[in-house]
């Protein structure tokens, strides 16, 4: 089995491994170190064992031919043939990530009278788009859509496969990865090809302020999905790829999810496509100022977002919250109130063109990131940024 | 009729800081909860049981100490536990907990569904409960949102695709991920506490999942490897603004001027 293993010759039973480990996973049992479940494999009580005492010990596994693996597949995410906007910056991403390794991005849609949509990602300069177009394909269905995906990674083999983290990609792609027995890495903000295309995934990890870069060197096809408005959309350019008309037996297609009903979703304003954010988080206590920040939303003709406290104590729905139980957003401009700034938030909203935090404790993480960086009390910033902007108006 | 509902502890506190010097991750403390999603999955369980009369176990993989999280869920209205539990399964990533969790409801009998919460608060990947229905061959729905009918062959329930409403069936053997606000989740009620004193606990270890690949499970069985911790780096160049509260807000204003975002007129 792998894993770590202590060296009971070397150990000393110092206690620090165990002191150290930030998920509790070393304990000393009857006079020795033991490992339990909780251990994420973080390897820092062997970087800092004084004793050397802690070792890993690697199974003897088969080498993948990577070889055998080839191309970057993206997943295309849409309703009834209105491609999903993730779509189209994943391709942008492939292609960076392709082009790295000197191979060819294609695509993988999925639905049911869906090749005129197909035929406009040709226009964004991918190699193929596969379209499995079915009637029994028009709604997602996971055990369904992951039995086409699963004939599609067989005969093209693909090294990579991206899926936007959507609420069907998140469904669909754990589903498939675990059919391969692969990885998966969820909600990747930074993907990096190496020559041997091995593909560096990262991620903030462990709910805090940690980021973890995760590799898959040993498993093909390489799983990642990466959220919405995290990645630069690919930009149109001549068209050199086909579309493949694909088809899957029958009997493949018997899902046991019976549909009833399928209706349109009442569209709400999406806080991913707004330009102006005002952020607000635990730093505000009171309904007062709640309604002055409301206010402010509407003077900037912004929106207002959350962090995750405000969700959870009922003041606004999930649909406006950052963050990576939230949303993530890239808008012009983002005001955030009250907010600390924990990894959790930050990941959803740092790609935002300009940040000004407002709080009271200087030295909270969001200042970091933040262009501009107000020390205020919130309730009394606010009152003062309407009365500047109104006193303005009079004049 | 048994449902399985998949739990998880959690730390209390999401501050995590890495030492500078000796790169070693630091929480703030060392307690734990139950991971909050769970709570709507047990109060799933406790709607679908009223209908069917059904026996709602936990299960859970992790350290001895994560027995009390099964407790909490008898607290919440759990009958059975089961822990995973064994220093083979350390290590594992996505696909090995899954596995691990799969081979550990396979040691219950006769389960009919089985509910996750939507993502724990730790990990954020929302990837575990998919995975363990692949592992087990059976449907799943992810991110219900309402449970519109409940009988003993199967669920109807309401599922948000983003742009899209679907009310959609699922018979058992099925797998459920519930959306925050498909139930109100009650409070661990004291009673139910003082009546789960005999509820019984299994602790698995891997030897004891009949069938479980050994291969399959902890480092062993995980295909991704975390390379390095990493905290990030801000290559932002931050202005704080000095002054009064009206002082800062005129300099705010005026930056929103200029960027145009504020009209010159508003």
């Amino acid at each position: 089995m792998a894993g770590l293993v202590i060296d009971e010759k070397k150990c000393v039973l110092c206690g620090l491994c165990a002191k150290q480990c930030p998920f509790q996973a070393m304990q000393i049992i009857n006079g020795k170190v033991e490992i339990n479940a909780a251990c994420k494999m973080c390897r820092l009580c062997l970087k800092n064992c004084p004793k050397q005492a802690i070792f890993e010990q690697k199974d003897d596994v088969t080498v993948l031919d990577k070889s055998e693996w080839k191309d970057i597949l993206v997943y295309v995410e849409h309703t009834d043939g209105k491609i999903h906007p993730v779509t189209i910056e994943l391709i942008g991403k492939a292609l960076e990530l392709a082009k790295v390794i000197h191979q060819k991005v294609r695509c993988l849609m999925i639905g049911s009278e869906i090749v005129e949509a197909a035929d406009s990602l040709l226009d964004y300069g991918v190699h193929s788009v596969e379209v499995y177009d079915n009637p029994q394909l028009r709604y997602f269905r996971s055990d369904n859509y992951t039995e086409v995906f699963e004939d599609c990674i067989l005969h093209l083999k693909p090294t990579v496969v991206l899926v936007g983290a959507t609420v069907s990609g998140r469904s669909l792609a754990p589903r498939v990865a675990a059919r391969f027995q692969t990885g998966l890495t969820a909600d990747c903000t930074v993907l990096e090809m190496r020559e041997n295309t091995d593909l560096v995934q990262i991620r903030p990890a462990f709910g805090g302020n940690i980021m973890a870069q995760i590799l898959n060197t040993n498993h093909r096809p390489q799983f990642a999905t990466v959220r919405y408005k995290v990645m630069d959309p690919a930009m149109k350019q001549d068209r050199v790829g086909e579309i493949h008309l694909c088809s899957i037996e029958d009997k493949k297609l018997c899902s046991k999810i019976g549909i009833c009903k399928v209706e349109p979703k009442v569209q709400q304003k999406n806080i991913s496509d707004a330009d102006v954010l005002i952020a607000i988080g635990r730093g505000v206590k009171d309904e007062k100022t709640i309604q002055l920040l409301e206010k402010l939303a509407q003077i900037l003709h912004g929106e207002i977002a959350c962090s995750r406290p405000l969700v959870e104590s009922g003041r606004y729905s999930v649909d406006r919250q950052i963050g990576l139980s939230g949303r993530t957003v890239k808008p012009k401009l983002i005001m955030t109130f009250g907010i600390s700034g924990a990894i959790q938030f930050t990941a959803g909203m740092k790609g935002a063109e300009k940040i000004i935090a407002v709080n009271l404790d200087e030295n909270a993480p969001i200042f970091e990131l933040a262009h501009v960086a107000v020390v205020a009390d919130v309730s009394e910033f606010v009152q003062k940024m309407i009365e500047e902007v109104e006193g303005k108006n009079r004049v | 009729m048994n449902i399985v509902v998949c739990i998880k502890q959690v730390p209390a506190t999401q501050k995590v800081n890495v030492d500078p010097v000796t790169g070693v991750l630091k929480r703030d403390g060392v307690e734990t909860k139950l991971n909050p999603y769970d709570c709507y999955a047990m109060e799933t369980a406790l709607h679908i049981q009223k209908k069917t009369k059904a026996k709602i176990h936990v299960i859970t993989m992790g350290p001895n100490s994560a027995v009390d999280v099964l407790k909490e869920g008898f607290s919440l209205g759990a009958e059975e536990g089961w822990l995973l539990t064994d220093r083979k399964f350390a290590g594992a990533d996505v696909l090995a907990t899954s596995y691990a969790i799969a081979s550990g409801i396979r040691q219950i009998k006769d389960v009919d569904l089985i509910i996750c919460g939507k993502q724990t608060t730790d990990g954020d990947t929302a990837q575990v409960g998919p995975e363990i229905a692949e592992v087990l061959n059976i449907p799943h729905i992810s991110w219900v949102q309402e449970l519109v009918d409940v009988d003993d062959k199967g669920l109807t329930v309401r599922q948000d695709l983003s742009e899209l409403d679907m009310i959609a069936t699922l018979p058992y053997p099925c797998l459920i991920t519930v959306e925050k606000g498909i139930f109100q989740p009650n409070l661990p009620s004291y009673r139910k506490k003082k009546a789960a004193k005999d509820y019984p606990i299994h602790f698995l270890t891997a030897d004891q999942c009949e069938g479980l690949d050994q291969k399959r499970i902890g480092l062993s069985g995980s295909p991704t490897q975390v390379e390095r911790i990493f905290t990030p780096e801000h290559d932002v160049k931050t202005m704080k603004l000095e002054g009064t509260g009206s002082e800062m807000a005129r300099q705010v204003v005026k930056l929103l001027r200029d960027e145009k975002i504020l009209e010159a007129g508003e």
